[in-house]
């Protein structure tokens, strides 16, 4: 620091005074120099991401036994990630094809029409009135965004009530929108399940015509879903408040192995009358992750209504992205326009439905059969990718540091990563950081 | 069950404006003249004004279904090796900055995205700060500004009485602004003029840069494309870098490898230290992940792919030329059949000097209109065609359209 104070009188301007230390040959006075005076001086480091910093972690870890089950992406049984053979047979068909001009601002009409099908039910009434506005959006997450940005410009004076847990990235999602953002109760730790009577508390505290996020099936990260009956009352509930619903259906097909199971919420609001939202993504459904392929629809009053909501959607997709990425789109409009591909898809996206079911089957077994005293029947009644399973962050960090298993602090294991190979080491790892 | 439309919650949103540049397509592609020609947005066509898909592309494409890759989410920051070649693209794989690792690179959605990405950094961290945009400027910049919530201004750039560069009031302007503003610079084939400074005006728009100690922001969307050389066509953004400057630079490989559909780019940060630039990456990505989480995949394995095969990145580069070549050959023809035309002694060179893919004619809105209403050539109302759009077959029409909306149409 000596240079610096030394040639501080020197050079009248911090540009000038870089050029005098240039000039001086010091190289370490410049770094500091350039370290202080530099644009950016003050820029802290970002904190890791919850979810997508455990991944490095675990990939940075040389310990041979080591398991994660922290960001949710299928694993097969062997620990590998998979590609859908309908998927591989659609890439097969559009490789060599000639074209690959921007899509409109609002991607694919072609993929947006199938997408909303499966979301909606193809024969959904809002479908056949021609008042649902759909975009091709950049997965679920884009989706949630877009959504976001358009409640921020169209009813500034509506805040979103996200449950209490969500996945973490919402609360960024609405934060950077900037929109204003409360809770409502949703899962109950003592009984590792809804909390529906908090829910309806909050919902019916929170101010009229409020948006509402709600998870379709397959909740992240409790995989604690209402029941079918519990999601009428819910839908009154919201009717009555004027509540606006927007659904984050990240699951379909993935959780009950049954896409028109897991849609079910959705139609039981459409059925009420709802105007609603959903925010689709293909990525687990379809393996498509990389590839940020998803959709948001926004039910109108009517066909004029839906094209001028999809115009601004676009409005605001044009200086964000201009047009959204084209392969994803061409692989799951070729998937769900044939026929045979379509239902080698139900079948795939079942078996990986299936082979979660039986690992949580496996794990709550083995916890029981170690002699574990607490109660794991959440495992099996919990639904989807993640199980919730009521670690604490300090139990968390046993499991990573003594048995080298990732996860998110809050306790999520995604189960799409236990395997037969893992699930008794899982098991064992569990009991040991739960002993009493 | 019907909603009953008083109650709807959108009732009052309005149909938005057709997006002035992608809405030229669309009314194109309603036109059912034979004579219509497309010379709206800015993607290239072959003579026979077909899309192209590059070779190199169908090549890495072909490779990628070989080797079978998973779809794996990409980490926040995109693909490491894509991430790697694009910097070393733009900068020169020796280049000291790169070694120094004085850069931050975060894979973008293309070009908007790299601009959206940056933007939104300067409004977290530069709160207040304006950007300077060339008068005129890309439309979706202020768009992309605007909603990123970042102040701008223009500074003088066209020229209407000589078609060129208003250099005086480009210097002037950015001389006026308050000391520490941000100025958005096109690296090479300036969009929409085609007009780009001299290596000597560059040097003196970075002196008074570093005078005024303002920020370059580099907006390269056109490497290879402009002369048909990479390393030519990053001279501005190198020039700037060797000064020890620090830059913003937002690529995009839409147009150089012929990928806009798969929006692939890049968002780069050049400063003073590697813990900076680790840091400042760190913020970039916190910016990404509600935005988008991670890019996508295939663009980026593409130009990977191709960069990292040294055949098939020679290829690349001849298949630029060849992009380049066909553009300089069109804006020949097209300057040849208006000195033939236009009897009145104008001077179209203006043609000629200009680089890149458009073209600015001069040409006003009600002007553009005739070109349009009365002629079926789209291009859009600032009086820019895209010469990526042109066959040497249609120079002939096309000089008599602009003939015929330059005299007759007021």
């Amino acid at each position: 620091m000596a240079y610096r104070s030394r040639l501080a009188h020197i050079c009248s301007s911090s540009a000038g005074r870089l050029g005098c230390l240039q000039r001086s040959g010091n190289t370490d006075a410049l770094s500091s120099f350039r370290r202080l005076y530099s644009w950016w001086s003050s820029v802290q480091p970002a904190p890791r991401d919850p979810i997508l910093g455990v991944t490095s972690a675990y990939l940075a870890d040389t310990h041979p036994s080591k398991v994660n089950v922290g960001v949710g992406a299928y694993r097969n049984d062997e620990g590998k990630p998979v590609v859908l053979q309908c998927v591989r047979e659609a890439e097969r068909r559009i490789a060599g094809r000639e074209l690959m001009e921007y899509l409109p601002m609002g991607g694919s009409a072609k993929f947006c029409e199938l997408a909303v099908g499966l979301a909606y039910g193809e024969d959904a009434q809002a479908l056949k009135d021609k008042r649902v506005a759909s975009v091709q959006a950049l997965s679920g997450t884009g989706a949630v965004r877009l959504f976001a940005e358009f409640i921020k410009r169209f009813q500034p004076e509506s805040s979103a009530y996200l449950p209490v847990p969500t996945w973490s990235n919402h609360h960024n999602i609405f934060r950077d929108a900037n929109v204003n953002q409360n809770t409502y109760r949703y899962y109950l730790a003592s009984t590792r399940g809804l909390d529906f009577e908090g829910l309806k508390e909050d919902l019916k505290a929170a101010p009229n015509r409020s948006v509402i996020l709600l998870h379709a099936c397959a909740h992240n990260p409790t995989g604690v879903d209402p029941t079918p009956d519990q999601w009428k009352e819910i839908s009154k509930l919201m009717k009555e408040k004027e509540h606006f619903p927007i659904f984050d259906m990240a699951y379909q097909g993935f959780a009950s192995g049954d896409t028109q199971r897991d849609n079910q919420a959705i139609r039981i609001f459409l059925e009420d009358g709802h105007q609603l939202a959903c925010a689709q993504s293909f990525a687990k459904s379809m393996g498509l992750y990389g590839q940020r392929i998803g959709c948001l629809s926004v039910v109108c009053a009517d066909a004029a209504e839906a094209a001028a909501v999809k115009s601004q959607l676009e409005f605001i997709a044009r200086p964000m992205y201009s047009s959204p990425p084209l392969h994803g789109s061409l692989i799951v409009t070729t998937i769900l326009s044939d026929a045979a591909l379509k239902e080698l898809w139900y079948k795939e996206v079942k078996d990986m439905a299936d082979r979660i079911i039986g690992m949580r089957t496996d794990l709550k077994k083995n916890l029981e059969d170690l002699g574990s005293k607490h109660n794991w029947e959440h495992i099996t009644k919990q639904i989807g990718m993640f199980c919730y399973s009521g670690l604490t962050p300090e139990q968390v960090d046993r499991m990573t540091q003594e048995f080298h298993v990732y996860m998110t602090r809050n306790g999520r294991i995604s189960m799409a990563g236990v395997t037969s190979g893992n699930v008794k080491y899982l098991a064992n790892a569990i009991n040991e950081v739960t002993k009493v | 069950m019907a909603v009953a439309t008083d109650a709807s919650r959108f009732h009052a949103v309005p149909m938005a404006p057709p997006d002035p540049i992608l809405g030229v397509s669309e009314a194109f592609r309603a036109d059912t003249s034979d004579l219509k020609l497309n010379l709206g947005v800015g993607a290239y066509r072959t003579e026979d004004l077909q899309p192209y898909v590059l070779n190199v592309v169908k090549k890495a494409e072909k490779l990628m279904l070989e080797k079978g890759e998973n779809k794996e989410y990409l980490p926040i920051e995109g693909l490491a090796a894509f991430n790697k070649a694009t910097a070393e693209l733009l900068l020169g794989a020796d280049n000291p900055v790169i070694k120094e690792g004085r850069i931050a690179t975060v894979q973008g959605l293309s070009g908007t995205g790299s601009l959206r990405l940056a933007a939104a950094f300067i409004q977290r961290y530069l709160p207040g700060v304006k950007v300077l945009i060339s008068s005129p400027t890309w439309g979706n910049h202020k768009n992309i500004l605007n909603d990123a919530g970042v102040p701008w201004s223009e500074y003088r750039y066209f020229d209407p009485k000589t078609v060129g560069l208003d250099f005086d009031g480009m210097l002037a302007d950015m001389k006026d602004a308050p000391n520490g503003s941000i100025i958005l610079l096109h690296g090479c084939a300036h969009n929409p003029t085609g007009i780009d400074p001299t290596t000597e005006q560059w040097d003196i728009i970075a002196d008074v840069i570093q005078e005024k100690e303002h920020i370059a922001f580099f907006d390269v969307a056109y490497q290879g494309f402009a002369s048909g050389s990479l390393d030519e066509d990053a001279n501005s953004v190198r020039r700037f870098a060797a000064r020890g400057m620090e830059l913003f630079v937002a690529q995009s490989y839409s147009k150089n490898l012929g990928l806009y559909a798969e929006r692939i780019g890049a968002t780069n940060v050049i400063t003073t230290s590697p813990e900076l630039a680790l840091r400042i990456k760190s913020q970039l990505k916190r910016l990404a992940r509600p935005m988008y989480s991670n890019p996508p995949v295939h663009g980026a394995r593409i130009v990977a792919n191709v960069v990292g095969d040294p055949a098939l990145f020679d290829e690349w580069r001849a298949e630029m030329q060849l992009m380049a070549g066909r553009i300089k050959q069109v804006r020949q023809k097209l300057y040849d059949e208006l000195v033939a035309k236009d009897k009145s002694g104008k001077d179209w060179s203006f043609i000629l000097k200009q680089i890149g893919m458009f073209s600015f004619t001069g040409l006003s809105q009600s002007q553009s209109e005739n070109m349009t209403n009365k002629w079926h050539v789209y291009m859009t109302k600032d009086g820019r065609i895209s010469l990526a759009g042109l066959s040497s077959a249609k120079c002939g029409y096309l000089a008599d359209a602009i003939i015929d909306s330059y005299y007759n149409v007021q």
